[in-house]
């Protein structure tokens, strides 16, 4: 957003996605905005059910048409994909747009090989015939660091262990050379070790290539060690958005500062974990005014009648809070709340 | 088939474990892994066994023993009691015509095998491409071929079998063709319900919709992806529709309205046989009953053995 238009290899602008349901029409993403520039990352932080893979899903068109409405536009390589035909999309997707997934035992295909399955990438996009494709399959399976690359490529899902898996999916996203790659919670199925292994090697694999990275997690660390900018989503909408270091140093949204807060920390060891109170609202009955009011500490009666809008905090940085400054100053919380500061 | 042997020799032998690779690396397709499954149970193999070994018997006694029912001597003689098993004539003769009845066993087999596995391959191949097209395609395909499934589940199945086998039959002069025809014709519905839910239930798993994330294109999705990953309950059905197919035709054959008797399957000579049974022929009732029941029983132990081995959930 605050980046200039130009270099942006994906820019969604507006973007929002309605489900049908026999209660009518239920938006779960509303008006979000978001660019990413070659080489960089952009995480994407948010409850589950904040609507943070469906905005994913929507960007490549993989939610089901008839069922999911997207409005808005999601310009790719200054090309707006929506409204693109499936055959243009598939072109676009693995060749332009890559997506990795959470659980790479059930995204892999339990009854093909590995290689198989990188080289049915590598043919999809016409970056070889099926002679040439296992060939390179192995190479993509040493770029991503996995040892004895020739043997791996002929095992299957099952016979390789989690961190291996994803990152034969990493080399599965890597495959077509996309200019972006959606990685939707590619750790959150890893051991902890594991997770700072597939993260780092992601991150590097994406800006050797300048390859711009869109990660979708619910988990700060992540944020903090792989991004260089964030926005936080809340209940279909981004709260904020700025440099990671910037948001997670110095929150300016009550929902940010809340969920950096409840990052255990060695610094606060012996005290509980702090939590958010109440539950992320079901997208059929958002609350009136700011979608966060209900359970945040500094709710003054504005927030409950009017939705503040996204404004510009500081240089690159904009915050959806009519207390934005003061928060970011911290300022008292108006109601008792969870988190002892 | 030295896992057959085992199991016959050495009642189970040591149980195999995966290919080791010289560098320790272990690969094994989920496949290889069933089929080791299979074959480190007893039951499998032992039906597997009895299955070949009735094969073989089968096609190898045929060979030797030809039959050409219009070439067959006239007997000095009509009895109703044909002489019993002895050397020279171990299943005995019949009586009537004085057929052996090895003879006929051994042909009637190839007769009746042939329609088991002839009606297997068609209606498990019918089953699987409607139950895929149905499955992948969904909408107006789906409902159009499903409603179809349900329109011939609607007839039934028996009485159609008697009437077509009887108006085919009489058109194309009697053989076990029309009989597998038939049975493919109204045996597909199951198999083509099974394999599209499996595929409906596929389809919508994250490794299917990751290959639509990367550009694989739907009908590479469709034969690469999802057809392999929704084959194992046709596979597990299937001896059970050979079982079927056979036990079918022995009963329709004895109803009348099967294979001509000049064509001999073991359910025709069973309904010959019927007749003169009062008489005390048991060698030519018994012996073609015995391989239906050895068939039988060897297929559905295999179906049994190949349902273990498919589920990873009972996997040892």
């Amino acid at each position: 957003m605050s980046t200039t238009k130009k270099g942006l290899v994906i820019d969604v602008r507006n973007l929002s996605v309605s489900f049908g349901t026999p209660g009518g029409a239920v938006k779960v993403v509303e008006d979000v905005s978001f660019g990413i520039a070659k080489g960089e990352c952009l995480a994407i932080v948010g409850e589950s059910g904040s609507g943070k893979s469906v905005s994913a899903l929507a960007t490549i068109g993989l939610l089901v048409k008839g069922q999911a409405t997207v409005t808005g536009s999601v310009l790719f390589r200054g090309e707006e994909l929506l409204g693109k035909p499936e055959s243009y999309m598939r072109k676009v997707r693995g060749g332009g747009i890559s997506m990795i997934f959470q659980e790479p035992l059930s995204a892999l295909n339990p009854v093909t090989t590995i290689g198989e399955q990188i080289a049915e990438v590598l043919v999809a996009h016409g970056r070889g015939n099926w002679k040439t494709a296992h060939a390179k399959a192995v190479e993509y399976l040493e770029s991503v660091e996995i040892a004895q690359a020739a043997r791996r490529a002929k095992q299957y899902p099952h016979e390789l262990s989690g961190g291996m898996r994803q990152r034969a999916m990493i080399a599965m996203a890597l495959a077509g050379e996309p200019e972006l790659i959606i990685a939707d919670e590619p750790t959150t199925a890893l051991d902890v070790t594991i997770q700072a292994q597939v993260l780092d090697l992601l991150r590097r694999a994406t800006s050797e290539r300048g390859t711009a990275l869109l990660l979708i997690t619910h988990d700060l660390g992540v944020v903090a060690e792989t991004a260089d900018r964030v926005a936080v989503m809340y209940a279909g909408q981004i709260v904020e958005e700025g440099p990671a270091t910037d948001v997670i140093r110095a929150p300016a949204s009550p929902y940010a500062l809340d969920l950096v807060a409840s990052i255990p920390s060695y610094a606060r060891r012996g005290k509980g974990l702090s939590t958010i109170q109440g539950m992320v609202p079901s997208p059929a009955n958002f609350p009136s005014g700011c979608r966060f009011h209900p359970r945040c500490r500094f709710a003054i009666d504005a927030c409950a009648t009017s939705v503040p809008p996204l404004e510009q905090h500081g240089s690159g940085r904009t915050v959806r809070c009519f207390r934005a400054d003061e928060v970011a100053a911290g300022a008292k919380a108006t109601r008792k709340g969870t988190v002892a500061k | 088939m030295s896992g057959v042997l085992r199991a016959f020799l050495g009642g189970g032998g040591p149980k195999r474990g995966p290919k080791v690779s010289l560098d320790g690396g272990i690969s094994e397709s989920p496949w290889g892994q069933a089929r080791r499954r299979f074959f480190a149970g007893r039951m499998g193999p032992l039906g597997l066994g009895i299955l070949v070994f009735i094969f073989f018997f089968v096609v190898i006694g045929s060979a030797l023993l030809p039959f050409n029912f219009y070439h067959v001597p006239q007997p000095d003689q009509i009895t109703f009691v044909g002489r019993g098993p002895a050397w020279g004539r171990p299943f005995g003769e019949t009586g009537l015509l004085q057929l052996d009845v090895l003879t006929l066993v051994v042909n009637g087999g190839k007769a009746s095998l042939a329609i088991g596995f002839f009606t297997a391959i068609g209606s498990l191949s019918l089953g699987t491409l409607v139950g895929v097209i149905a499955g992948s395609f969904g909408g107006k395909v789906d409902s159009l071929l499903m409603r179809l499934a349900d329109i011939f589940l609607m007839i039934p199945t028996l009485f159609v079998v008697l009437f077509l086998a009887r108006i085919l039959q009489g058109a194309h002069g009697g053989g076990i063709w029309t009989l597998i025809f038939v049975f493919v014709a109204f045996g597909w519905m199951g198999i083509a319900r099974l394999v599209r839910g499996q595929v409906l239930a596929i389809r919508e798993m994250e490794f299917v919709e990751a290959a639509r994330a990367l550009g694989v294109r739907p009908v590479r999705i469709a034969i690469r992806h999802i057809l392999p990953n929704a084959i194992g309950p046709v596979v597990v059905s299937a001896p059970f529709v050979v079982g079927g197919a056979i036990i079918s035709e022995a009963f329709i054959s004895y109803l009348g309205f099967g294979v001509d008797p000049a064509t001999p399957t073991w359910g025709n000579i069973l309904s010959e046989s019927a007749k003169f049974l009062q008489q005390g022929n048991w060698w030519w009732m018994g012996f073609p009953g015995l391989f239906i029941v050895l068939t039988s029983l060897s297929v559905n132990m295999i179906g049994d053995a190949l349902r273990a081995a498919l589920d990873p959930r009972g996997a040892k």
